[in-house]
């Protein structure tokens, strides 16, 4: 607000709760159904580099790379009230470069934007695995654990990377009401490495290991992020769905075979077939079900005033509900 | 081999296999069968009417959160009943001082391998009335373990990290902790029920979640394994606890714990409050009078005992 030059070149920030809602990574699965759940009440601008062809009408679409200057003009032209950054990419096989380029310099773009226009909120959607599948992981991890998935899994560190910016955007600007979301294993019609998994036609499991794990519908993170528009929510939230349940129990619930394999051999064949890209599962993500890593969801509760909606079962099946 | 021999072989395995299968089941069965039956024999009522007067947190999936599943439970209870009340036939005194709700059990540690927690486990169960299914910590890297990892978990014991220990008794649970850790169960022969040093950790858990102290004596346990010291350089090489030297595993059937008799005593509960966040030193008092009640009870139930085999 220093210089009346500056000040016309961006509009008044809207008041909390007001403004459009800017979607990033709006075309993937979770991006539909809350743009979906959005429009109804709010201006919805949703955005993606790839298309949207079955958006709601009253939708604004911009088909465009978070890092392009034409972003910049998209919060020029409309005042944003608030950021659900959902465009955070998880594909194994990109290169790391690509990825990390993507993943951070896109972010920092958002927070740069949501800083200069004075964007009331900022919602962004992690992920519980950052803090990792760990030996001596209290059973119920809670926000302030330290996040140690990055030192197995390499893949995971942009996501850790853009949760930290995140969190030091929380605490450097008040002015701009931050949220992270860390949900569990997200199932539905998703394509993420947890329903991905549970699809498999048999399902390998490691011998000796069955350990506990948090699954939540995909409609109740899409519900947790609409939540957490509210005004005056903020700061870092695990979000949980029904009760953990043992890995066997959940593919029991599918009725799906699962072939038993020691964890050294289960080890070197992922890693052999995931170098041929046989696999999308790089063999680190093992640990995932070999000790658990779950997390603590009362802040959320009480905070955010969440509670999952969709049952264990129904969360469970419905992998296998709809194809993508 | 012909052709018609070859298939007649191939009919004949395929005939095996298929006669195995049911043959299987029925093994199976029978021996499901046969833990029923003895449980019921050992507890006075079926299993499951006594597992029924357990307060548990199970959710719908038959788990509770920790992965605790009372039909595990029952198998590894009927093994551990056999070892109390026919191989240790142990003598459990004092259940009636084990209150409802959160507890804290306190106990000494000893005998080399930890079948004094197991015990104390299946005393809680079988002899106290309601009946505890008791929950334990157990060391980080046994959850690198497959198949221990699982039992444990399946069993009801807890990775040993201060926040779970906090939800189980805020849950209302029986928690067992050995304050002496890993120096109390590798002490030799020489040391018997000398308690060594107490860790503070159990009373700032005690004082924070308002939980009563429930002193434990277990006797028995320091005889089924002589050890005349600890190897603690080729320990330190294995990384392993402690490496105990058992002459007796020489002996043919050694490597099975002596079947001495243990006595288990549960003492009064025993209530603190103040500052969970207190100096150590003021912890530390609160600590020493907790594991002088346990000296003192292993000291009487020493002195009861005529024959460390017989009771």
């Amino acid at each position: 607000m220093n210089g009346a030059g500056k000040a016309l070149s961006r509009p008044p920030p809207p008041a909390p709760g007001e403004g459009a809602v800017l979607v990033t990574g709006a075309c993937g699965r979770l991006g539909k159904s809350l743009v979906r759940v959005l429009h109804r009440s709010r201006e919805v601008v949703a955005v993606d580099r790839r298309p949207f062809p079955d958006r709601p009408k009253d939708v604004a679409f911009e088909q465009v790379d978070l890092r392009r200057k034409k972003l910049r003009d998209v919060f020029r032209s409309t005042p944003i009230g608030a950021i659900v950054h959902l465009g955070v990419m998880h594909d194994p096989h990109a290169s790391a470069k690509d990825h990390h380029a993507w993943n951070v310099a896109g972010f920092s773009k958002l927070l740069e934007y949501a800083e200069h226009f004075r964007v009331p909120k900022l919602v962004l959607l992690s992920s519980a695995n950052v803090y990792g599948p760990e030996a001596g992981n209290a059973q119920f991890l809670t926000e302030d654990a330290p996040l140690l998935a990055g030192a197995r899994f390499s893949e995971i560190r942009d996501l850790i990377e853009i949760d930290m910016l995140a969190q030091g955007f929380l605490w450097k600007r008040p002015a701009t009401e931050t949220v992270i979301l860390r949900p569990v294993h997200i199932l539905g019609g998703v394509r993420n490495a947890a329903s991905n998994f549970l699809r498999l036609p048999t399902v390998p499991v490691l011998m000796g290991f069955d350990p506990m794990i948090q699954v939540i519908h995909e409609s109740d993170v899409v519900r947790a992020l609409a939540a957490s528009l509210a005004p005056g929510v903020r700061g870092v939230f695990n979000v949980a769905g029904p009760e953990p349940l043992p890995l066997s129990r959940i593919l029991r619930l599918l009725g799906r075979p699962s072939v038993p394999v020691p964890y050294t051999l289960g080890k070197a064949l992922l890693r052999r077939l995931f170098s041929f890209k046989l696999t999308s599962f790089p063999a680190p993500e093992l640990d995932h079900i070999r000790y658990v890593c779950m997390v603590d969801d009362e802040r959320a509760r009480r905070e955010l005033g969440f509670s999952p909606r969709t049952g264990v079962e129904d969360t469970v099946r419905s992998v296998d509900l709809e194809r993508w | 081999m012909d052709a018609d021999g070859r298939s007649l072989a191939r009919s004949r395995a395929a005939g095996l296999f298929s006669a195995l299968g049911p043959l299987a089941r029925r093994l199976v069965d029978a021996g499901a069968g046969t833990v029923d039956d003895f449980l019921e024999r050992q507890l006075g009522e079926p299993f499951a009417a006594r597992m029924a007067r357990v307060p548990l947190n199970l959710t719908p999936s038959g788990t509770d959160a920790f992965g605790l599943d009372p039909e595990w439970a029952k198998y590894a209870l009927a093994a551990v009943t056999v070892l109390h009340r026919h191989y240790f036939r142990s003598i459990v005194e004092g259940t009636e001082h084990v209150p409802e709700g959160r507890v804290l059990l306190i106990a000494n540690h000893s005998g080399q391998i930890p079948l004094d927690g197991a015990l104390v486990g299946a005393s809680l169960f079988l002899d106290a009335e309601p009946p505890r299914i008791m929950r334990a910590m157990v060391e980080k890297w046994s959850q690198t373990l497959p198949f221990v990892s699982l039992l444990f978990a399946r069993v009801g014991q807890v990775v040993g990290v201060p926040e779970n220990a906090r939800r189980l008794l805020r849950q209302e649970e029986a928690l067992l902790v050995f304050p002496e850790g890993a120096r109390g169960i590798s002490k030799p022969f020489s040391e018997r029920y000398r308690l060594t040093d107490f860790g503070l950790g159990f009373m700032r858990l005690a004082i924070e979640t308002g939980t009563p102290i429930v002193p434990v004596s277990v006797i028995g346990g320091e005889e089924q394994y002589v050890s005349l010291g600890n190897f603690d350089l080729l320990a330190k090489v294995l990384r392993a606890p402690s490496l105990p030297i058992l002459p007796q595993l020489l002996l043919p059937f050694g490597a099975l714990p002596l079947p001495t008799r243990y006595r288990i005593t549960f003492g009064e509960p025993l209530r603190f409050d103040g500052d969970p966040d207190d100096d150590d030193a003021v912890i530390e008092e609160k600590v020493r009078l907790v594991k002088s009640t346990i000296q003192s009870m292993l000291r009487q139930g020493l002195k009861a005992r005529r024959s460390v085999f017989f009771g």
